[in-house]
């Protein structure tokens, strides 16, 4: 099952990449478990997921929070709190 | 009518205004808010430049959610957000919110929420580059504490 993964703002600088296409194990099903994952590809993602309270997320374009099910997501996005207007 | 535009571009905040009333005839109050770009930080240092990064898609998306709440809460005749991307200057507007009711309380205080919640859940990031290097800019408890104050 294919996952698009999208990082903004340092989240983004941290991994080097905007956006990648994945495709997890199947015993990942939060989001929380998606960053352990995550964390292990490289050392940027390493870095950019070493305090997950400064990253917040959405699951197709809605906020949630670390513990939310994955189920039939298919695009998770990775960021620091927002800072607009 | 709810008009929601993430753009690039810049825009005529006069101009969207006069545009904005003609489309709200019914309305005897009309709020309207302005955020521009600094020419300076907190921390003193002068602002050459803001980059603004967003989630497209989901900008967007955020945008006409608030607008729609903000329709539940309070009895609007229209309401107006434009909201840039992109590389910006100190001078230069960043967001414009227009809201129009029948009286000005409800008005002014649609107007206050849709700047409050934007600026917790609208997905965008300010990158300040600035006579000290370019830095994200952090996010503020007093905004945190400012959306707390809409909630149910």
């Amino acid at each position: 099952m294919s996952l698009t993964v999208l990082y903004f703002a340092w989240v983004k600088e941290k991994v080097g990449c905007g956006q990648e296409t994945l495709a997890p194990p199947a015993d990942v099903a939060t989001v929380a478990g998606l960053m352990d994952w995550l964390s292990t590809l490289s050392p940027g993602h390493a870095a950019a997921f070493a305090d997950r309270r400064l990253i917040k997320s959405a699951v197709d374009q809605e906020h949630v929070d670390h513990g939310t099910a994955l189920g039939k997501a298919r695009e998770v996005a990775f960021f620091p709190p927002v800072t607009g207007g | 009518m709810q008009d929601i535009r993430v753009q690039r571009e810049p825009f005529d905040a006069g101009a969207e205004i006069t545009a904005f009333l003609a489309t709200v005839p019914r309305s005897g109050g009309v709020a309207t808010f302005i955020g521009q770009v600094r020419d300076f930080r907190e921390s003193g240092e002068t602002v050459h430049a803001m980059t603004l990064e967003h989630y497209p898609g989901m900008a967007d998306r955020a945008l006409k959610a608030l607008a729609v709440d903000a329709a539940q809460r309070w009895p609007l005749d229209g309401a107006l957000i434009i909201h840039r991307y992109g590389e910006l200057h100190p001078g230069e507007a960043i967001v414009l919110v227009a809201t129009a009711a029948a009286h000005r309380g409800d008005a002014f205080a649609a107007c206050e929420f849709l700047m409050d919640w934007l600026k917790t859940k609208a997905p965008f990031w300010k990158k300040e580059a600035t006579s000290a290097g370019t830095s994200w800019v952090s996010a503020s408890a007093g905004d945190d504490a400012r959306a707390e104050r809409w909630k149910d």
